[in-house]
């Protein structure tokens, strides 16, 4: 999501309004929540799972609810290895290190999980941080200084442009996907000036992938290093799960690459690995990273344990795929519209209308017993209003005749299909 | 023409695919309060305008930028 882009309008109180104070730039969207939940729908943001049985089912408003947007897109959450590593290292190191990395916080297990990732990617170095978010934050606010251009999808995370944000470096925007646009960009740029270009592997509100080996390339003939998000392709695409630029073969020319542990990992976490070797001079000058707590003992337990197993998941890939591409081709059928034409990755977006009848149509999925993500402006591209749903290796092939199904009856009750 | 002038006419034929409300465009108009322009409109035109001009307007500058008239002073001032 952008934020500044030639100065956007000041936010005025409505007329009317007789209390002024801080809080007042948020009263269009008070106003916007209170007209939907007016209608007696179901807080879309407001879910609270009461249970959770597996990977993919919750209890929901004391509802059986099929979980389709959680991003759990290995299962590993309740992988009984997983569980036993995290059991015993609570017990043996108790709940929490109270401590920063770079002080008292550094404790074996974050070694091994900085190993497990090492062997995972290949890679010469790995750094581990609290989230996702912050290992976005830290590197490309760390990476990129004053007089350094940043050269970023403008579809990017919003970790990436708070990164942007929280760094001073001089930002440049280009066309979602567009190499042409990146690399007239890259040219038009000083040569001698420091360049950073930012991408994602899979971009996560459509589910489309970059086209990273036209795109690597490209940075790489202007001399600008390159940092991939895989934030959501670690574990599932390319030959060893390792993401995008593994499976369209340029991951050696990527300079950082960014995930996280709250996806196919199954817990919480975020890290960069790199085989750059001035890389573990970051771990005294990265601000996010130094003046955090480290992840709890537990957390890195289950997070080594986790990554380990997903360097042996072929088959649970392979049966991921055929759930995406069973989910793809079936709401395509029901005659929904798509965010993608081919099943790209394990989210399939399924583009509403507008908000309303995208909430109605959240809501009456919710009542058939389904769990989706329901998107908005500002986080989706262009105003899209998505159903957003994310596929699980633990999703049976019957779950997914279900779950299409479920979309089929609300999609008929609330108008959004014939 | 003066140079200012030209990159002037440039600049507004290229809001002119941009300005659905039909809005009459003087220096003095704003981006986001009188065009009502999106960040994704703002994407595009920004995109239009650095390859016109052969620039680059990096987002710290874009924020800075209110009106047309100071687009054009920006663009003038990144040709050199």
């Amino acid at each position: 999501m952008s934020t500044s882009a030639l100065r956007p309008a000041a936010t005025e109180p409505p007329e009317g309004s007789s209390e002024t104070d801080l809080f007042s730039k948020f009263d269009a969207l008070i106003e916007t929540r209170e007209q939907l939940l007016s209608t007696g729908l179901t807080d879309p943001f407001g879910l609270v799972m009461e249970e959770v049985v597996s990977p993919t089912v919750a209890i929901c408003n004391g509802r059986k609810t099929i979980l389709l947007g959680t991003y759990n897109y290995m299962g590993m959450t309740f992988d009984p290895d997983v569980i036993a590593a995290g059991k015993k290292a609570l017990d043996e190191f108790g709940s929490g290190t109270t401590g920063s990395r770079v002080l008292n916080g550094t404790y074996v297990g974050h070694k091994a999980v900085e190993d497990a990732l090492k062997d995972f990617y290949a890679m010469d170095h790995a750094m581990v941080f609290s989230t996702g978010y912050q290992a976005n934050l830290g590197i490309i606010s760390t990476m990129a200084g004053k007089d350094d251009y940043i050269i970023l999808d403008i579809d990017s995370h919003a970790s990436i442009y708070d990164g942007c944000a929280l760094g001073n470096a001089q930002i440049v925007p280009f066309r979602h996907n567009d190499i042409d646009a990146l690399e007239k960009r890259l040219k038009r740029l000083p040569p001698e000036a420091g360049k950073l270009v930012v991408l994602e592997g899979v971009y996560s509100m459509l589910g489309d992938i970059a086209p990273l080996k036209e795109m690597v390339a490209v940075c790489k003939a202007a001399g600008a290093m390159v940092l991939v998000d895989e934030a959501h392709s670690m574990g599932f695409i390319g030959e060893h799960g390792r993401g995008v630029a593994e499976a369209q073969g340029v991951i050696d020319d990527v300079d950082f690459i960014i995930g996280t542990f709250s996806k196919s990992v199954g817990t919480v976490g975020g890290f960069c690995v790199s085989n750059h070797p001035k890389f573990e001079i970051l771990r005294l000058v990265c601000r996010p990273y130094v003046f955090t707590a480290s992840l709890p003992p537990s957390v890195v337990a289950t997070a080594a344990t986790s990554i380990r197993k997903l360097m042996h998941g072929k088959a649970k890939r392979d049966h991921l795929w055929e759930n995406s591409k069973k989910l793809h081709a079936g709401l395509k059928a029901l005659g929904f519209t798509l965010g993608t034409d081919e099943p790209q990755s394990a989210i399939i977006a399924v583009i509403m209308p507008d908000l309303e009848r995208g909430a109605a149509m959240w809501e009456a999925l919710l009542h058939e017993g389904l769990y989706v993500n329901l998107a908005r402006p500002p986080a989706t591209p262009a105003g899209m209003t998505l159903l957003r749903c994310s596929l699980c290796a633990e999703h049976s092939s019957e779950q997914v005749d279900e779950i299409l199904g479920m979309f089929e009856a609300a999609g008929r009750a609330t108008g959004c299909i014939n | 023409m003066t140079d200012r002038a030209e990159t002037e006419a440039k600049v507004m034929a290229l809001i002119e695919p941009f300005n659905k409300k039909g809005v009459e465009v003087t220096e003095a108009t704003r981006f986001a309060q009188d065009l009502e322009w999106d960040s994704l409109t703002v994407l595009d035109f920004v995109a239009n305008i650095e390859d016109e001009f052969d620039i680059i307007i990096t987002m710290n500058q874009q924020a800075e930028i209110e009106t047309v008239g100071q687009l054009v002073d920006a663009v003038g001032k990144l040709r050199g």
